[in-house]
């Protein structure tokens, strides 16, 4: 008998056992939701299948009566807009100032210490302050998220910069590269996969402020809508919604991982074909 | 008037001293190969040549001017590892030098400018024997590869200076028989002048004209760090002749060697 560490599942048995926890906690939800409903019919707290499959119809499929817009949809599309703008402002401000921090000494002098504070501020505590400075609209939920997560990445991608091996810095200025042409063509490509993997560890930060910013003042976004059925512990449209916005975050992550894979096979070590 | 000249030249780390009292002139086409125990500061001495570090005292002087103190095109270098660009595939790589060169705003070429560049490169590559993998990344290359297109990269340049830090320690002893006549053959066509460290004598004797010994020939007991390293032999190396090679082979540390030949 080999050693529990070194008995692997063979493949089918190996979705089989990933797919069993989903399935077990499936189940004890139903049995638990069956057993609240028949003590009480009107119980809201689980909801039964028939409720979510008619909540999702109301929310996903049919206009609502108030606004004529499909609320699902109209919410994704708020909540997304928000966070491509934010994750995309600070993947921008950490790609140019993780660049400079880690490349030129003289501006990191006063650059470094400067982000280094800024990101050890809340950013939930300052959110009071993005309302009176950006007002209740776009901005400041934008604001939000780049204060959130943009201090992290210039963090991650300076030391990333840092971690090129000076043999390469080295090695281009002997070939003739200025300042400029190191970064266009040496460090600038190497950091574009680096940048990837800062922004899918930043994306559930940059979810968590959106939804934060969203409760307290929108009117629509994913965020607004569980916050706003709350009141009526609408369960049903609760959970669908938590469901959804995990998806997007699972696809957004899956999505950035293999196009990564696609575009720079360099920088995924075995996963090199001869043709990428 | 000598190409090189390096005059009483010291290197100091704040207490330790690296390099000190290092005098030298070398002529045009020399092929200086540099031995010397580990941590002596044969690292150091190229990277004063290279412009990325600067002597503490003394001065170095390329045809007659002051060394330009950082690295540029004028002086090549291959080291021991991290000499290739990982996200360029094998041409590219080569074509490196040759884009910065000529586009100073974006480092790239197109057209015709392009196909001159690509052409270049394949001929240099096709010197180096890699011809047939230049669609390849330097990962999916052997250590050997890899070297020879650090060579092929820097040469591509035409330096006048090639900077070699013991750039062949990682390889098989075929290999490395390979890239001694590959250097060998470069060396001669190009005209470089070129200063290489080695770990191996019987390599050194090999391909150099001229050795340098570097050690420390004062030791203060109390203070490791004291005095620093010295060029202690400078051998001119002539033609070279089987039986010295076989005869070196016997020893291990620069210092038997050279009581040897004494
Ligand atoms: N940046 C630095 N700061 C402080 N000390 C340094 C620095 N670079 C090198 N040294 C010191 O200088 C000495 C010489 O280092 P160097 O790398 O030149 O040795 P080396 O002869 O190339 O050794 P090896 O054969 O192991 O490569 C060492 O004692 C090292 O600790
Ligand atoms: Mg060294």
């Amino acid at each position: 008998m080999k050693r529990l560490m070194n008995l692997r599942p063979t493949k089918p048995f190996r979705i089989g056992l990933g797919i069993l926890p989903f399935i077990i906690i499936l189940v004890i939800y139903l049995a638990a939701s069956n057993v609240r409903l028949a003590e009480n019919s009107r119980d809201k707290l689980l909801p039964s299948f028939d409720s979510f499959v008619s909540a999702i119809q109301r929310m996903a499929f049919e206009p609502s009566k108030r606004t004529g817009e499909i609320l699902l949809w109209a919410d994704t599309f708020a909540s997304l807009e928000r966070l491509a703008l934010g994750v995309g402002i600070s993947a921008l401000i950490g790609l140019t100032l993780g660049i400079i921090n880690g490349l030129i000494p003289l501006a990191s002098a006063p650059l470094s210490p400067l982000v280094r504070t800024l990101s050890l501020i809340p950013p939930m505590a300052i959110l009071p302050i993005l309302f009176i400075m950006f007002g209740l609209g776009e901005a400041s939920k934008v604001a939000l998220i780049v204060i959130g997560i943009a201090p992290f990445i210039v963090r991650d991608l300076q030391q990333r910069v840092a971690e090129i091996p000076s043999e390469l810095l080295i090695k281009a200025q002997t070939l003739g590269a200025s300042t400029w042409l190191v970064i266009v063509r040496v460090v600038l490509p190497q950091l574009i996969p680096r940048l990837i993997d800062a922004v899918r560890l930043s994306l559930g930060a940059a979810w968590l402020f959106l939804i934060a910013a969203e409760a307290i003042a929108a009117t629509e976004g994913l965020g607004y809508r569980i916050f706003l059925v709350r009141r009526y512990l609408a369960m049903d449209v609760i959970l669908p919604y938590v469901a959804w916005v995990t998806f997007l975050a699972y696809v957004m992550d899956a999505s950035l991982r293999r196009l990564s894979k696609k575009i720079f096979p360099w920088y995924h070590g075995n996963g090199v074909q001869a043709e990428g | 008037m000598s190409f090189i000249h390096v005059d009483n030249v010291w290197k100091e780390y704040t207490e330790n001293v690296v390099l000190e009292h290092l005098t030298l002139r070398v002529k045009k086409g020399e092929f200086v190969t540099i031995v010397g125990a580990s941590g002596c500061g044969k690292t150091t001495f190229l990277k004063m040549l290279l412009g990325e570090v600067s002597p503490s005292r003394g001065k170095i002087l390329l045809d007659g001017k002051p060394l330009a103190v950082e690295p540029g095109p004028d002086r090549g270098i291959v080291f021991q590892r991290y000499s290739v660009f990982p996200h360029l595939k094998v041409l590219g790589n080569v074509m490196l030098g040759l884009e910065l060169q000529q586009s100073r705003v974006l480092g790239r070429l197109f057209g015709d400018k392009r196909r001159l560049a690509q052409q270049l490169a394949c001929e240099m590559l096709e010197a180096v024997g890699l011809s047939h993998v230049l669609d390849k990344y330097p990962s999916e290359l052997s250590g050997g590869m890899q070297q020879r297109l650090a060579l092929a990269q820097s040469l591509i340049k035409q330096p006048l200076i090639l900077l070699l830090d013991e750039p062949f320690g990682a390889l098989d002893p075929g290999m490395r028989a390979d890239m001694h006549q590959l250097i060998l053959t470069l060396w001669r066509n190009m005209g470089l002048t070129v200063f290489m460290v080695s770990h191996d004598l019987k390599e050194s004797f090999y391909l150099g004209t001229r050795l340098l010994v570097f050690d420390k020939v004062r030791h203060d007991p109390q203070n490791m760090n004291a005095f620093g390293a010295r060029v202690t032999y400078d051998i001119p190396l002539g033609s070279v002749d089987n039986s010295l090679c076989q005869e070196i082979e016997k020893y291990s540390s620069p210092k038997q060697i050279v009581a040897n030949l004494e």
